[in-house]
């Protein structure tokens, strides 16, 4: 939608009043909370009928130093990267900035260049190293036709992690001009056997696979465990602070919660039968897992610390695999009770079961946090599988994936609009992530084998 | 020893003809008539040596039975595990019942187990690549504890089989063909103490 010009320019002078506001949002720690202020939102529009086109040059280098200079083309390149992964906006490809003069000020941009390549909206950076290990970044979003600033957000920050200002910034565009919580700032688990170990008390030679974490576009990957056995099937927290997995540290499957920010290890199922995969409730307070306590795969929940474990199923078939409705009400899990493994529903009080597939087999459900009403999982369509998503709502059915290698292990993305997966479509076993309409596939990793992933808010 | 009578009919003689000597005729007083020379004395050929003595027989020692050392009593635990005296189970797709062939290897895995009835051991359920990763998980669970159920049945008593799952996890053959998915359906038993 256009403004007339007359609030246009109201708009831009409130904006200049408004501008400054360092207020990242999130949790992050490292950046400052700044109170909310209210805004006048100038929402940046395309042609009609078209996305709006955004450009994003490399960022304005205000120190004169090799490494902001290197910190600004990185931070400029990130941020593009994060805002064409959401895909609300159409990017502006970078190669075609070439012929733009670099503005070395946010007072001289040539936005006539930039509308000349067709760009609506264009997003300009600074970064200035304010004391040694510290940056103070600036980005503005400018309406290139009106030549205004519709939104500005200073940090302040660490020079640890570079990529995390563009990570922000990209996050506050999305929300501001969208309404849209991004993903940019959340991470990724998963299994991984890259670096070669083997299992040391094994005859047999059996293969290493430890946890490991990496920021949603597979960078800064780190190994979180070190135990030289079997951990597999990790899920973050929903305060993204602790991460609940299946581990053989001591040669049979039990759960383990490790807090990776605090270095520490619990077991709250205390390590005396067989269990395995956890799944978080949506308030961080219970897990829900499958044991083989009682001589068959059945689903259990427990308080975080492991007391108060309830049953919640009783049958001879193989229950397994839960996941939690983001309202904490109802969790969906597999069970081969009827014959070959398919999706279920049961009241987290165990009434109410209820079949949702009827495929030839289904497994690990994953459950959409809001607005998001679907569950996808699974499924077997040939020697492999691939990503189905039901609607609940509407009872409609889509397939994200067509059979390119197995696509397998589903979770969602905190916003719902993506999914991360394991996928056999690159020869070996890797972490991919897709839209929730099935587009914008993107390879995560490359070294050695990886498996079931999951992915934090 | 033989003694020859000659002398002794000599001596006799000897002795008669001094008595009569001295029992006619004029009393002359006794002369001693030289005595023929005593027979040389003659001492008697030894005797044939006795044949020499056979070599000293000791007593027989009846030697303790051949320690032929039991190898299942004195390897390794590790060594054992190498080349394990139970073998797997094999399982058919998707499924954890125990076929004629599984029971027969379990029915000499618990002979073995009943000889040996100090050593504990782990049922390792394993699957083929083909299910999913999480569901394979239960479905070994699942054929450990059909294994476990047997050998109990069969008297060994529970506490010492442990059941673990690795799903699909640790197959024993990397292989993508039904070759290498048989194989890897399997219990497969380690040893863990003895």
């Amino acid at each position: 939608m256009r403004y007339p010009a007359s609030i246009l320019v109201a708009g831009a002078a409130l904006s200049s009043v408004v501008a400054l506001v360092a207020s990242p949002g999130g949790g992050d720690p490292r950046l400052p909370q700044a109170p909310q202020q209210t805004e006048v939102i100038l929402s940046i529009s395309g042609e009609p009928g078209a996305r709006p086109r955004y450009a994003v040059p490399d960022f304005i280098a205000r120190t004169n130093d090799a490494e902001t200079a290197a910190v600004a083309k990185l931070m400029g390149a990130v941020l593009w990267d994060d805002i064409a992964f959401e895909r609300e906006f159409y990017m502006v490809p970078r190669d075609t900035y070439k012929t733009i003069p670099a503005a070395k000020s946010f007072g001289e941009i040539p936005f006539d260049r930039w509308r000349e390549l067709g760009a609506d909206g264009l997003v300009m950076g600074s970064v200035e190293r304010s004391a040694p290990g510290t940056y103070r970044v600036e980005v503005r979003l400018f309406d290139v036709r009106s030549r205004r600033s519709v939104m500005a957000r200073e940090y302040t920050g660490t020079a640890t992690n570079p990529r995390l200002y563009a990570h922000t910034a990209s996050d506050d565009i999305h929300l501001q001009q969208r309404a849209l919580r991004g993903a940019a700032r959340s991470k990724l688990a998963f299994s991984s056997d890259r670096d070669g170990e083997r299992v040391s008390n094994s005859i047999q030679p059996r293969d290493v696979k430890e946890i490991y974490i990496s920021d949603y576009d597979g960078a800064n990957q780190r190994r979180v465990t070190v135990t030289r056995k079997l951990n597999i099937m990790p899920r973050w927290s929903p305060d993204a602070r602790a991460i609940a997995y299946t581990s053989y540290r001591r040669d049979f499957p039990d759960i383990f919660v490790s807090l990776i920010y605090q270095g520490t290890l619990e077991n709250p199922t205390g390590g005396r039968d067989q269990n395995w995969l956890p799944a978080w409730s949506p308030d961080g307070t219970r897990l829900c897992f499958t044991s083989a306590r009682d001589g068959n795969s059945e689903l259990y929940v427990m308080n975080r610390d492991g007391s108060n474990v309830t049953r919640l199923t009783n049958h001879p078939a193989i229950d397994t695999t839960p996941t939690w409705s983001p309202g904490g009400t109802q969790i969906a899990f597999t069970s081969d009770r009827n014959g070959s493994p398919q999706i279920f529903i049961i009241d987290a009080d165990g009434l109410n079961l209820r079949k949702i597939t009827s495929e030839s087999w289904c497994d690990r459900p994953t459950w959409s946090p809001a607005p998001f009403n679907e569950i996808a999982y699974a499924s077997r369509t040939g020697p492999g599988y691939d990503i189905r998503i039901l609607d609940l709502a509407t009872g409609e059915r889509r397939q994200l994936t067509y059979g390119e290698g197995s696509n397998e292990s589903p979770a969602y993305a905190p916003n719902g609009r993506h999914l991360v997966f394991m996928s056999t479509r690159a020869g070996k076993k890797q972490i991919f992530v897709i839209g929730r309409d099935g587009q914008g596939v993107r390879q995560i990793t490359t070294v050695g084998n990886n498996y079931t992933p999951d992915w934090s808010k | 020893m033989r003694i020859r009578s000659v002398s002794s009919a000599v001596v006799l003689g000897v002795t008669l003809a001094s008595l009569v000597v001295g029992a006619c005729g004029t009393k002359k007083p006794p002369v001693a008539r030289p005595l023929p020379p005593p027979p040389p004395i003659t001492t008697p050929p030894a005797p044939p040596p006795p044949p020499p003595a056979g070599p000293i027989q000791e007593t027989p020692v009846v030697p303790a039975p051949a320690v032929v050392e039991d190898p299942m009593a004195t390897r390794s635990i590790d060594d054992l595990n190498r080349d394990s005296p139970m073998r797997a189970a094999f399982f058919d797709y998707d499924s954890a019942e125990l076929s004629a062939e599984a029971r027969a290897v379990l029915d000499t895995n618990a002979a073995t187990l009943k000889k040996y009835a100090s050593w504990a051991i782990t049922i390792e359920g394993h699957c083929d690549e083909r299910g999913t990763a999480e569901y394979n998980l239960s479905l070994g669970e699942r054929r450990s504890v059909a294994v476990q159920s047997y050998l109990v049945s069969l008297g060994i008593p529970a506490g010492r089989l442990r059941t673990v799952s690795y799903g699909k996890e640790f197959p024993f053959d990397p292989g993508h063909d039904e070759a290498a998915w048989a194989k890897n359906r399997r219990a497969h038993f380690v040893i863990t103490a003895k």
